[in-house]
């Protein structure tokens, strides 16, 4: 019995000693994230229900009004429309050409470092350096772009201003600078796939796009499911790029501010603090369901396999 | 002679195929040749416009060979401002002490989610797996007050902070230490070593290849990065450079080579970064992409 009872005083000792130990390792990382993730996140739904203003401090209880008002605002959804036109725009070429040039490089071709290179090295690129480059290639009469449609006998475009091409132009930019992470993903996808498959199919005279079309395509889901999941999630959160050719390149406003746009502008403009984070959760909650429901999609995907 | 004839047409069936994807062959490389092309045209019209003069950048019809010669003189006066360099010296501070806190603080915490059966380890492990899904963007609001709140506006830890909270690191360290086997550190334990010692001198070493791809990760991420030091910073000496290039640089007016000259110079250091370390950023990308 005595024993025993030592025997399990030992054992609970230990246990206090693993959970400090635990709580030792893990306990300076949860400390930060706490305070700079969980908490903002927190404060946030808090002041989303009230009449919070950066300057004052003297916050008032409103309940849902700033809600109300949100769904009446016809710039929140003006703004949220952009931001789900452009994800609708940006994310097939984002996938669709990333398989495309990383089927293209992944084949036994001189110089694959370079391509590499060439499609990723925009990704490092700050959101800043690539719109102050793309304000410049847009430029009507001295642009490069309008320079070469002039110099082949086309009119030009202005890019920018217009309200027809602006969105499509803020798509191109962002293709050219975000492809080479999809691009590197899906290099790292094909990697993965046994080689004897295609040596198998080359001996039953499987030709390469019968390959592509029926080993490499099909082995690659769960690469592209991966790809469009995390795309979809990225471009519904645009904001630099277009905030920056907004205010420093002349991109048309009103057809492009995207919902984050929105969210600075009342929150650091117009200091409606609990307006605007009001407008994020809105936003968080609609992010949430498109992520599910992308969830739920793959996995019946997956099941169907 | 009944074998013989019945062959024939198979292989040259075969090798019809065989010209047929040598055709495909080439002309895939032609199209990716010109795709990369393309793609660095950009980069080139960038450094080559910072390299004319100011009056050549608006020549028309465009040229790539300007006139009156190449010159660095754009260069030159961006460096000469003195913003630039302030902006290089913040950018390289906030971001070297982002990195390495995150590697601390990351493998730290990792190393008790994948070898430390404490209680409240699942949950604790899940609450951080659900910080992945709040997109940063959502937070500047609250965040920003916070940091208002705590006297932190225009200060580097106000540009730190925030950002040394990243679950991805965690969760890529996690995936690595759970990978290594468990004798390594049973032995050592027996031989009486602390968990901390076992943390750094087994599994760090070990770690190698995790650390480098979390950290040049994390470097590139937060040199990068705009909105947060954008909403933190409204002083022109505490800006990083995404942040001063993209608000004060175009102020000066249509300047062209000038705003080159500052896009190219704010991104030189990450090409650089790039080209040195490509494999471990690549393979960073595909690790922490493939395996979540």
């Amino acid at each position: 019995m005595a024993v025993q009872a030592q025997a399990a005083g030992k054992k609970e000792t230990t246990r206090g000693r693993t959970d400090l130990a635990g709580y030792l390792f893990v306990g300076p990382f949860l400390i930060v994230y706490a305070a700079f993730l969980i908490f903002p996140a927190l404060l946030g739904l808090r002041m989303s229900f009230y009449n919070a203003s950066l300057v004052g401090a003297d916050a008032q209880f409103l309940g849902l009004a700033n809600f109300k008002e949100l769904f009446g605002d016809p710039n929140f959804w003006t703004s949220l429309w952009h931001t789900v036109l452009f994800t609708l725009l940006s994310t097939p070429p984002l996938v669709l050409l990333s398989l495309a040039l990383a089927l293209l490089a992944n084949r036994a071709i001189p110089a694959r470092w370079f391509f590499r290179l060439s499609f990723f090295a925009p990704w490092v690129l700050p959101s800043s350096v690539v719109a102050l480059i793309w304000v410049w290639l847009y430029q009507p009469g001295f642009g490069l772009i309008n320079g070469y449609l002039t110099a082949i006998g086309l009119p030009e475009i202005a890019w920018l201003p217009d309200e027809r091409v602006a969105m499509i132009s803020v798509v191109i930019a962002t293709v050219w600078w975000t492809l080479g992470f999809n691009f590197v993903l899906y290099l790292a996808g094909l990697q993965e796939i046994p080689q004897e498959l295609y040596d198998a199919s080359a001996v039953d005279g499987a030709g390469a796009l019968s390959q592509v079309r029926w080993i490499t395509i099909p082995l690659l889901t769960r690469t592209t499911i991966l790809i469009v999941t995390l795309q979809i999630f990225a471009s519904l959160n645009v904001f630099d790029q277009i905030y920056i050719m907004n205010t420093q390149g002349g991109l048309n406003y009103t057809v492009t501010r995207p919902i984050i746009q929105y969210v600075y502008e009342q929150g650091f403009t117009s200091y409606r603090v609990g307006f605007a984070s009001a407008m994020s959760y809105v936003f968080f909650v609609l992010v949430l369901v498109v992520g599910l429901a992308q969830f739920a999609v793959a996995n019946r995907g997956r099941g169907d396999v | 002679m009944a074998a013989g004839t019945q062959s024939a047409p198979e292989r040259s069936n075969v090798a019809g195929t065989q010209m047929r994807d040598r055709i495909i062959g080439w002309l895939a490389f032609a199209v990716l040749v010109l795709a990369a092309i393309v793609w660095l045209i950009p980069l080139a019209w960038a450094v080559d416009t910072a390299l004319k003069t100011e009056s050549d950048t608006t020549t028309v019809p465009v040229t790539w060979i300007p006139p009156s010669g190449f010159t660095a003189e754009s260069f030159g006066q961006i460096l000469a401002d003195g913003n630039m360099l302030r902006w290089y010296f913040n950018s390289f501070l906030t971001s070297s002490i982002i990195t390495a806190a995150v590697v601390v603080l990351a493998s730290l915490a990792a190393f008790g989610f994948s070898r430390i059966a404490f209680r409240g380890r699942t949950f604790l492990f899940f609450v951080i797996i659900a910080g992945l899904i709040i997109p940063p963007q959502i937070l500047i609001v609250p965040l920003f007050t916070e940091m208002d709140a705590l006297g932190m506006v225009d200060t580097y830890w106000g540009i730190i902070l925030p950002q040394i909270a990243a679950p991805i690191a965690v969760f890529i360290f996690k995936q690595f230490f759970d990978g290594l086997p468990h004798e390594l550190e049973d032995a050592a334990r027996v031989d009486g070593a602390s968990r901390f010692r076992v943390y750094w001198q087994i599994w760090m070493p070990l770690s190698r290849p995790a650390i480098a791809a979390v950290a040049i990760f994390i470097f590139v991420i937060s040199w990068r990065n705009f909105l947060w030091p954008f909403i933190i910073v409204t002083n022109t000496d505490m800006m990083t450079i995404p942040v001063g290039i993209a608000t004060v640089q175009s102020s000066y007016g249509v300047r062209y080579a000038d705003i080159m000259a500052s896009a190219v110079l704010a991104g030189l250091p990450l090409i650089i970064v790039f080209l040195f370390f490509q494999r471990q950023i690549v393979q960073g990308i595909a690790n922490t992409g493939l395996k979540s």
